[in-house]
């Protein structure tokens, strides 16, 4: 079953890290990526830009409008993701602990089921 | 059937054979394995021009060890056993006849591996299939097939499996475990809805065939006859399934004359004749329900008294949430909804949509239809499955 693991961070939190603990979670993530990778679970993984770059697009009328900022004004944003393909949801809960980012006060990694298309007749 | 078609068959056939006399003659099952991987892809790519050899196993068998030699030779640590394995004659006149299919699915469905890893080194070693192809069956990159693959073979090589049938002790456990995997397989086949993921019913085949392969040589093991013919009389609802665009059909409104009548057959004569000879277990009871609802003209003039005695009997010898669940619909028909919902309520599963869609049903059955609908909601909202979401929306629209 795939599961999209979804890094949720508050800037603020960064910012109070010392250097020595950001190293600590930029190792972590790599020896986190090396472990679900030899396991043949990692599907993809990306970080994701900060949201001060980010553009929202809406469609009105038929006309596109484009405005700067994040989606939602929240403290939290979207940091990243990994998608993995695990055996059920206790195994994808066992690997979000093991992100770095899932340790730190105020982040947490949301595990998110990944809809498929297989289906059983009810 | 086109020549690439004919070709893909007869290798299909051939690869566990090919590779049970390299590993017989050379050890070492991963190296073996990717060598009789090449082998395969060579003849994929020559025999569909320039025609098949007149005996395929014995090219097969030359050419995989040569290229065994070749990755043994490209390997600076191991020259020694190079020179071990250059020294070897190069096989190529007659294979053994031993049918090594039961040998290497033992090895491959290794207590050790995980379900998944399993499934896709039985995948490629036993059915011959390539990573790629491993991987767009079950929808995951190559990179991640190949490295769950590979490490599969690590983990073989670490826990000192060897190539041989376990010991008899052992046999019946393992070849649960074996039955085990090729079900998995069937069913991540034929749950696949049809459309882009066509290609996926493959997996459904494929479990079939080696299924009647280990059928071929255990043909006095009741489980085995029990789920070849649970997979024959699943498989033959296949293409009455699904409608338009993927949408699933429940068996209630299946077109029953669309439903493969020879697999039936094939079924309903298996499971009779297992039933009548060997020790009862699971997948018998499953194939004798599948059986009972493929001999009925209808849902209404099924025989659910006989399907409520079989999954008494399922529960009793195999018990599980999803047995009790499905002996509560029997006895919905049998005895009335609220008969079946108080069944329900000792089924031991917190939270499960299946057992939320199935109270539904009960509750639209016993005429509560608010009930019903929350209950619809909660199942729509559980399941992961696009399909069976949009399903249950439309039973609510229709409640």
């Amino acid at each position: 079953m795939k599961y999209l693991l979804i890094m949720h961070m508050n800037p603020a939190s960064w910012e109070s890290l010392t250097e020595a603990e950001r190293q600590a979670v930029m190792d972590g993530h790599g020896t986190f990526i090396e472990t679900i990778r030899e396991s043949g679970e990692l599907i993809s993984t990306e970080a994701l830009g900060d949201p001060s770059e980010s553009a929202v697009v809406r469609v009105r009328g038929g006309v596109p409008v484009v405005t700067d900022g994040p989606y939602l004004e929240t403290k939290e944003y979207l940091g990243g993701y990994y998608l993995v393909d695990v055996e059920n949801k206790d195994r994808a809960c066992a690997l979000a602990a093991l992100i770095p980012d899932a340790s730190i006060d105020g982040w947490g990694v949301e595990v998110r089921p990944v809809m498929f298309s297989a289906g059983m007749e009810m | 059937m086109t020549a690439a078609a004919r070709v893909e068959d007869l290798l299909r056939e051939c690869a566990p054979q090919v590779l049970g006399a390299l590993i017989r003659r050379y050890g070492r099952f991963d190296a073996c394995e990717d060598a009789v991987q090449e082998a395969l892809l060579a003849a994929t790519v020559q025999w569909p021009s320039e025609g098949v050899p007149g005996n395929p196993r014995g090219w097969l068998v030359t050419v995989a060890s040569r290229r065994l030699v070749d990755l043994t030779r490209s390997d600076e640590a191991r020259r020694r056993r190079e020179e071990t394995v250059a020294a070897m004659p190069v096989p190529g006149e007659q294979p053994p006849d031993e049918d090594d299919t039961l040998t290497l699915l033992f090895l491959c469905c290794h207590p050790e591996l995980s379900p998944a890893s399993q499934i896709a080194l039985t995948l490629r070693a036993v059915g011959g299939l390539t990573t790629a192809e491993i991987a767009r069956a079950f929808l995951v990159p190559e990179a991640t097939m190949a490295q769950r693959i590979s490490r599969a073979k690590q983990r073989i090589k670490a826990a000192g499996a060897r190539f041989r049938m376990p010991p008899p002790p052992e046999v019946a456990d393992r070849l649960r475990v074996v039955l085990h995997v090729l079900y998995l397989i069937f069913n991540e086949g034929y749950t696949a809805s049809s459309g882009p993921d066509l290609q996926r019913n493959d997996l459904t085949s494929e479990a079939i065939r080696l299924v009647r392969a280990v059928h071929a040589q255990l043909p006095g093991e009741g489980e085995v006859a029990g789920l070849l013919a649970l997979m024959l009389l699943t498989d033959a609802r296949r293409p009455a399934r699904t409608g338009a665009g993927g949408a699933l059909i429940p068996l209630a409104e299946q077109d029953r004359g669309r439903w493969d009548t020879a697999s039936i057959a094939e079924g309903v004569a298996l499971v009779s004749d297992s039933l009548a000879r060997s020790a009862l277990g699971p997948y018998q009871v499953q194939a004798a329900i599948a059986a009972v609802h493929a001999e009925a003209p209808s849902m209404a003039a099924t025989d659910w008294a006989q399907i409520l005695v079989l999954y008494r009997i399922l529960e009793r010898i195999a018990p599980n949430p999803m047995v009790t669940l499905n002996r509560a619909v029997a006895v919905a028909m049998v005895d009335g909804p609220r008969a079946g919902l108080a069944v329900l309520d000792t089924v031991g599963l917190a939270r499960h949509h299946r057992l939320d869609a199935t109270r539904a049903h009960l509750l639209a059955m016993a005429g509560d239809t608010e009930k019903a609908r929350e209950y619809y909601e909660r199942a729509a909202r559980g399941t992961a499955s696009i399909p069976e979401r949009r399903y249950l929306e439309g039973r609510l629209r229709n409640l």
